[in-house]
């Protein structure tokens, strides 16, 4: 299903199939209107993607298709084993998380993982976990510590589940904990926002030494949705509250936010997965390379310096 | 989920216009208590023991050592990094917020002795802002937490906050890692740190530095949480349990070391901090 603003787009292109195949039935030529119809999806889709309101990028890092945690441990990592469980409640199928090969060196990776069908995403709390996916992301760092291998997180959700168990688990608790223990990694650790990069559900494994981020996903400290909904007290102004959160990908590199962005095709992620996995990877290793030189302490220094200097205030 | 959630609290002035300024009505019993009363029983109400929200002068002194206090907060000052603007520019808050309470940001504290253990004590107000947590009071935080690890000092917070500020966006909610970063300076030099969560402490001041505390205690009724009530019944779509989300619940369900009672709260952070300070620990002050 295609989001509202690519509807021009997909019509075009389907306009343009149907052009083919008739000229190729009928053995009749069409060649001009095909390539002028060609060259006003070209300018349709330079004139859509390159003018993208913040909102619907958005709407991009949200769009069915988009890879996920679990299709870049297919694709950008191999030999993934799946490790479950949080050792005390139970397995939180909203953060995937285990142990894999990048580049031949052995990592620790865990991430957010939405469903990738409706039912699936019925299963993974459509990628909001509760504690008990955070107690497993933590196990992740230990493990790293425990081996030395470098800690990858995938970012990913909408944000922490807020419900009655959750809150009777000690969500706030966890998240602080898990800001906490990946702060305080001795190996290098990425982070890597894939998607939607929902306030502290996102951060809980955001804290690397780099942060990077998909070239259509978003960060903020609140969903356009919620943040209308109080400041404007209408959850319909979310395009509003969205340009003034400042959530883009570019936005974020301006405020310090994150090292890199990772382009994506033209069109998104979701339209070329293979083509974005295969930049992920490029930018992954090229963030990997210069910590895997540094020393467990100058790694904690390095990732207390970054974090210290973020924000913004007037001195008097 | 770090909400400003300025939803429906409980006021603590008498609603009624006939009502003088001198009186107040409890929230919970709704009994009218003259002022002067109701101040020197630390806001806590003489009939029904309902906490009132104080003010942060007033929660200063009755922390610590009379004639103790220097006050360290107030340099650093809010910026406008994104130009938010909603149904206000935030701009304009700020200045609302700072003639209202004449602090320049959410936060107000120094450097004190409390029963004679070197401190450095930071308060949120929940007057400015909802309490909420931007680049400033999380700057003052980490600066805090910095400047007693140098000088041996105890760190203790008391929060009351609605999360995170949505004015600043991302860099609000980069101050939860900032915060909670800046402890481990004091956990190098073994120095403890004492978090107090009073009505309300949600979202990302929950979330992080305020849940990391050496010993964490809490006031009676305080609402404290991740995601507010009014979030969490649109999610489930059904009615929250009675309790739900206050201090003895979360004592309960082990989140907590202890609840105190406000008149007691003085007597207990002096016990926790001369237990755990270096300085009572070995002197068996
Ligand atoms: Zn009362």
């Amino acid at each position: 299903m295609a989001l509202e603003f690519e509807q021009p787009i997909d019509e075009l292109e389907a306009r343009i199939r149907e052009l083919r195949e008739y000229a190729e039935e009928q053995g009749v030529d069409l060649s001009d209107e095909i390539e002028l119809l060609e060259n006003k999806l070209e300018r349709l889709q330079k004139e859509t993607f390159s003018n993208l309101s913040r909102w619907q990028r958005v709407q991009l890092a949200r769009a069915p298709g988009r890879p996920t945690t679990l299709d870049v441990l297919e694709n950008v990592f191999s030999d993934f084993v799946e490790l479950h469980g949080d050792r005390a409640v139970a397995d939180d199928p909203a953060i995937v998380a285990g142990l894999a090969r990048f580049e031949g060196r052995s990592v620790v990776v865990a991430g957010h993982q939405k469903g990738r069908t409706t039912k699936e995403n019925i299963h993974r709390n459509f990628g909001m976990p509760h504690p008990e996916g955070y107690r497993k992301a933590m196990r992740m760092m230990d493990l790293a510590d425990r081996f030395g291998f470098p800690f990858i997180s995938l970012i990913d959700t909408p944000g922490a589940y807020p419900g009655i168990s959750a809150e009777e688990r000690g969500q706030a608790w966890v998240i602080a904990q898990s800001i906490q223990r990946m702060g305080r990694l001795r190996v290098p650790a990425l982070a890597v926002i894939l998607g939607e990069g929902g306030s502290g559900g996102a951060l809980a494994i955001g804290v690397g030494n780099r942060v990077l981020i998909m070239e259509n996903a978003w960060y903020s400290v609140i969903s356009p949705e919620s943040c209308a909904a109080i400041l404007w007290r209408d959850a319909a102004q979310a395009a509003e509250a969205a340009e003034a959160l400042k959530l883009t990908a570019r936005d974020l590199k301006e405020l310090g936010v994150v090292d890199r962005i990772v382009p994506e095709p033209r069109g998104g992620a979701h339209r070329q997965p293979q083509a974005a996995l295969a930049e992920l990877r490029r930018a992954i290793a090229a963030e990997l390379e210069p910590l895997l030189k540094l020393s467990p302490e100058e790694l904690l220094r390095d990732r207390y310096r970054r974090f210290r200097e973020m924000g913004a205030v007037a001195q008097s | 989920m770090a909400l400003d959630r300025l939803f429906r609290r409980r006021r603590t002035r008498g609603g009624g216009r006939d009502v003088p300024e001198l009186w107040l009505k409890c929230p919970a019993c709704e009994a009218q208590i003259y002022k002067k009363d109701l101040e020197a029983n630390l806001m806590v109400c003489p009939e029904c023991g309902h906490h009132l929200r104080m003010s942060v002068e007033q929660r200063v002194a009755m922390l610590v050592d009379e004639g103790s206090f220097e006050q360290t907060t107030g340099s650093v000052k809010p910026a406008d990094p994104l130009s938010f603007s909603d149904t206000e520019p935030y701009a304009e808050r700020l200045r609302r917020y700072q003639e209202k309470t004449g602090r320049s940001d959410a936060i107000y504290g120094g450097t004190c002795t409390i029963g004679g253990v070197p401190a450095l004590l930071l308060v949120m107000d929940y007057a400015f802002a909802g309490g909420s947590m931007g680049s400033a009071v999380g700057e003052e935080l980490a600066r805090g937490a910095e400047q007693a690890a140098a000088q041996g000092r105890a760190f203790v917070t008391v929060a009351a906050s609605g999360g995170a500020r949505m004015q600043e966006s991302v860099l609000s909610l980069m101050q939860m890692a900032k915060t909670t970063m800046a402890l481990d300076r004091l956990w190098e030099k073994r120095l403890p740190y004492v978090s107090i969560l009073t009505d309300p402490t949600t979202g990302g001041v929950t979330a992080s530095f305020a849940a990391l505390g050496d010993v964490i205690l809490a006031e009676p009724g305080a609402l404290i949480g991740f995601a507010g009530p009014r979030v969490i019944k649109q999610t489930i779509r059904q009615d929250l349990p009675e309790g739900f989300q206050r201090s003895e619940f979360l004592l309960q369900h082990g989140m907590l070391d202890q609840v105190v009672p406000r008149a007691e709260l003085r007597q207990r952070l002096i016990q926790v901090l001369s237990l755990l300070h270096p300085e009572g620990a070995a002197s068996g002050a």
